[in-house]
C-alpha cells in the first residue's frame, strides 16, 4: 500500500501517473449527467403517493481530473443531496454518473470497485465516528475490509495520522469523545485517504469548526490534494471558504445548477443573478462598503412545488414574463463558464438585454 | 523520514480506558448500584454454594415441628408446614428461582437482539413484517401470556422457562430494533458502508458496540419481572413441582399458613422482593453509568 503512495508524491504530475487512470487526463475523473432524486412516498396498496420532493431535479456536472470543484447554494438547495447520489449512498431515480469515463455500476465499474477509489468526508465529526472505537481503529477500518492485515492496517492508520497532524503516539488510542472537533475532522479525513482514493467529496467539512481551526484544516486538505494527486469535490455554504479552496464553483438552487465556471469568473463576473445576489451577501471588510440593503429576500420556494420557469424569478430583481414560463437551460458564456439564465442568452429576448 | 521518527510512528498504541472501563468505574462510584449488586451476589453466592452453607437439609421434615415461629432453637428462620427448616429452604430455593428467572431474560436476550437488530439494519418491508408481528404478542399483558403459553405446555421448569422466554422476547426485540434503526441512519455507518464493508462487517463492527449495551440494560431490568412470573407460574403450579424448594411454589404452599405464622409465610415473598429489586437497583445504575457521554 505504501509503494502506490510514494509514486503520487509529485501531486498533479502524478494524476496523470496514476496506474488506476483509464480514461487518460483529458476525460472528466467525475461526470454527472440528468442526477434526479425525489423524495416522498409512492402509491401503496392502500394510500396516496405523498407530496414530492424535488431534492435534486436534473443535475449536469464535470469533475476535471486534479481540480477542486466547489458546489454552493443555500440550505435545502440539493448540495449534499448530490454528494450523497455520487456515493450512491442513496439511490438516483434518474440520472448516470460516471467515473474516469465508465458508468458506475457496469460490468466495467463495479460499485466495490468506484467506491475504492471515491470517499467522503461528512459534516458532523462527531457523528461520522463511531464512540466505541479508537482513532486508529476507525481509520484501519477501511483497509481491513480490503483483506489487509491487522497489522499493515494499523501502521497504514498510523501513517495517516500522522500526515494529517495527529501524533499516533499521543492519539491513536483515543476515542472520539476524548479529541476535539478539529481532530476529530482530522480523523475523517484520515479515514477519507485510507483506501487511497482519486476523489474525495468534502460535504460540508469545515462547516463546523471554529474559524481557527477551520484554516488549519483547509489548509491541511490543500497540502493532501498535492501530495496524494486527489480531486476535491467541496461542498459548503461559505462563500470564502469555497472560494479560497475551489479552481471552479457550481451554484445550486432548488435542486438544479444555476450556474457553473471557473471560480475567479463565478467570483468577479456572475451572470447568474442568484449567484450575484449569493455574493452580495458575503459580508464586506471594509466599512466603507457596508452592505444597506438585503440583496435577497425571503426563503427558497417550496421543492416539493418549485416555481414554473426559470426556479429562480419568484426571488429575482431582473424577473420580466419570460422567466415565469420558460425554464432557462445552462447558456455557455464562454471560457467555460455557463449560467441558467435567459440574459445569458442573447437570443432569449429578455428585455433586459435590449435595454444593454 | 528518520528512521527514529517513522518508529514512533508504528509503535503500538497505548490505549485509551476504554468505555465500558469507565462505566464500571462510575458504576462503582455509585452506592446504591454497588449494594444491589453485593445483594445479588450474596443470593447468587449463597444458591451455588447452598450444600455447603444451608444447616440442613431442604426435603427432610418433621411433623412435630411445623411452622415453628423466627428464631425457634435449630430453626433460625423457622419452619414450613412439613417442619422443614425455613433458612435452607430459602437457600436452596434460591437455585431454582434464579434459574427460571435469569435463564428466559438470557434466551430472550440472544434470540430478541438478534431480531430486532435484523429488523432494525434491515429496514422496510422486512421490518415492518417483523415488527407486526411482534406486535401480536403485546396484545397480551404479559402475566396472561406467560400462565397461557404455560399452561398450553404443560406444567414444568423447561415449560415455564420457554414460555417466559416467548413473553419476553417481543419486548426485548422491540428495544433492539429501536436502538437499531437509531445507530443505521449515522454517518459513521454510512462511512463504513463507502468504505465497502460488508453488512455482517458493519453489524459486527459498527452496530453491536453501539446496541448492545443499552439493550443489556433493558434486559436486566426485566429479570426482576421475570423472577416474579416464574414465581407466579410455580405458585399456580405450573412451574416446580414440589417437594423442590422454590420460593414461588413456597409462597404457596405457605399459604394456608397466613394466620398461625405469617412472619414465616412471608419469608419466601421477601426473598423475590430482595432479589428483584436488587436487580433492578443495579439494572438503574447501570443505565445512568452508561448515560453519561459516549
Amino acid at each position: 500500500m505504501s509503494a502506490g503512495r510514494e509514486e503520487t508524491h509529485d501531486g498533479v504530475a502524478a494524476v496523470a501517473a496514476d496506474p488506476r487512470d483509464r480514461g487518460g487526463p483529458g476525460t472528466p475523473l467525475l461526470s454527472v449527467r440528468g442526477l434526479i432524486k425525489h423524495f416522498g412516498r409512492k402509491a401503496g396498496l392502500l394510500t396516496k403517493a405523498g407530496a414530492l420532493v424535488r431534492a435534486v431535479d436534473g443535475v449536469d456536472f464535470d469533475v476535471a481530473k486534479g481540480e477542486t470543484l466547489g458546489i454552493v447554494g443555500e440550505s435545502g438547495c440539493g448540495k449534499s443531496t448530490t454528494a450523497r447520489l455520487i456515493m450512491q449512498i442513496i439511490t438516483p431515480d434518474a440520472g448516470d454518473i460516471l467515473f474516469d469515463g465508465e458508468a458506475v455500476g457496469s460490468s466495467a465499474l463495479d460499485l466495490a470497485a468506484f467506491r475504492e477509489q471515491v470517499q467522503m468526508v461528512f459534516q458532523d465529526s462527531y457523528a461520522s465516528l463511531n464512540p466505541r472505537l479508537t482513532v486508529e481503529d476507525t481509520v484501519a477500518f477501511g483497509p481491513r475490509v480490503h483483506g489487509a492485515s491487522r497489522r499493515a492496517a494499523v501502521s497504514r492508520a498510523h501513517d495517516l495520522l500522522h500526515r494529517v497532524g495527529l501524533e499516533p503516539s499521543r492519539f491513536a488510542g483515543r476515542y472520539p469523545h476524548e479529541i476535539s472537533g478539529g481532530q476529530r475532522q482530522r480523523v475523517n479525513i484520515a479515514r477519507g485517504l485510507a483506501l487511497e482514493p482519486r476523489l474525495l467529496i468534502l460535504d460540508e467539512a469545515v462547516s463546523a469548526l471554529d474559524k481557527s481551526v477551520e484554516a488549519q484544516v483547509l489548509n491541511l486538505l490543500l497540502d493532501l490534494k498535492d501530495e496524494f494527486g486527489l480531486t476535491f469535490i467541496f461542498i459548503s455554504h461559505d462563500l470564502n471558504v469555497v472560494r479560497f479552496m475551489s479552481d471552479r464553483v457550481m451554484v445550486m438552487y432548488l435542486g438544479k445548477v444555476a450556474e457553473v465556471g471557473p471560480a475567479d469568473a463565478i467570483f468577479s463576473a456572475p451572470r447568474h443573478p442568484y449567484t450575484e445576489a449569493l455574493l452580495a451577501s458575503m459580508p464586506s471588510m471594509d466599512p466603507d462598503h457596508r452592505t444597506h440593503e438585503a440583496p435577497i429576500s425571503g426563503d427558497p420556494p417550496n421543492p416539493i412545488n418549485p416555481p414554473p420557469g426559470c426556479r429562480f424569478h419568484t426571488r429575482c430583481k431582473m424577473v420580466t414574463a419570460l422567466c415565469a414560463h420558460a425554464e432557462p437551460p445552462l447558456y455557455d458564456v464562454g471560457g467555460g463558464h455557463l449560467a441558467a439564465c435567459h440574459m445569458a442568452n442573447p437570443a432569449s429576448g429578455h428585455p433586459r438585454l435590449a435595454a444593454a | 523520514m528518520t528512521a527514529i521518527a517513522d518508529a514512533l510512528i508504528h509503535a503500538p498504541t497505548p490505549k485509551s480506558r476504554g468505555y465500558w472501563a469507565s462505566v464500571a468505574i462510575r458504576l462503582s462510584r455509585d452506592p446504591v448500584a454497588m449494594v444491589a449488586l453485593a445483594v445479588v451476589l450474596a443470593i447468587v453466592l449463597a444458591a451455588v454454594f447452598a450444600p455447603l452453607i444451608a444447616p440442613a437439609d431442604p426435603l427432610k421434615g418433621s411433623m412435630i415441628r411445623r411452622l415453628r415461629p423466627i428464631g425457634f432453637p435449630g430453626y433460625p428462620l423457622g419452619s414450613d408446614e412439613l417442619g422443614r427448616d425455613m433458612l435452607t429452604r430459602l437457600i436452596y430455593g434460591g437455585r431454582l428461582s434464579l434459574f427460571i428467572g435469569v435463564t428466559p431474560v438470557l434466551c430472550a436476550f440472544v434470540i430478541g437482539s438478534g431480531i430486532g437488530i435484523f429488523a432494525g439494519y434491515l429496514g422496510g418491508w422486512v421490518n415492518t413484517m417483523l415488527m407486526r408481528v411482534i406486535d401480536v404478542f403485546f396484545a397480551f399483558p404479559s402475566v396472561l401470556l406467560a400462565i397461557a403459553l404455560s399452561g398450553a405446555l404443560g406444567a414444568g421448569i423447561l415449560n415455564s422457562i420457554v414460555s417466559l422466554t416467548i413473553v419476553f422476547v417481543p419486548q426485548i426485540a422491540r428495544v433492539a430494533e429501536s436502538v437499531t434503526t437509531q445507530i443505521r441512519t449515522r454517518d459513521y455507518v454510512e462511512a463504513a458502508r463507502i468504505s465497502g464493508a460488508g453488512p455482517i462487517t458493519i453489524v459486527r463492527v459498527h452496530v453491536l458496540g453501539n446496541v448492545l449495551g443499552p439493550i443489556f440494560v433493558y434486559s436486566t431490568s426485566l429479570i426482576s419481572v421475570s423472577m416474579i412470573l416464574a414465581a407466579g407460574l410455580s405458585f399456580l403450579g405450573l412451574g416446580v413441582k414440589p417437594p423442590e424448594p422454590e420460593w414461588g411454589l413456597m409462597l404457596n404452599t405457605l399459604r394456608t399458613a397466613i394466620y398461625t405464622q405469617p412472619m414465616v409465610a412471608a419469608l419466601p415473598g421477601v426473598m423475590i422482593f430482595l432479589t428483584s429489586i436488587s436487580f433492578n437497583l443495579f439494572s438503574d445504575g447501570l443505565r445512568s453509568a452508561m448515560e453519561v457521554r459516549q
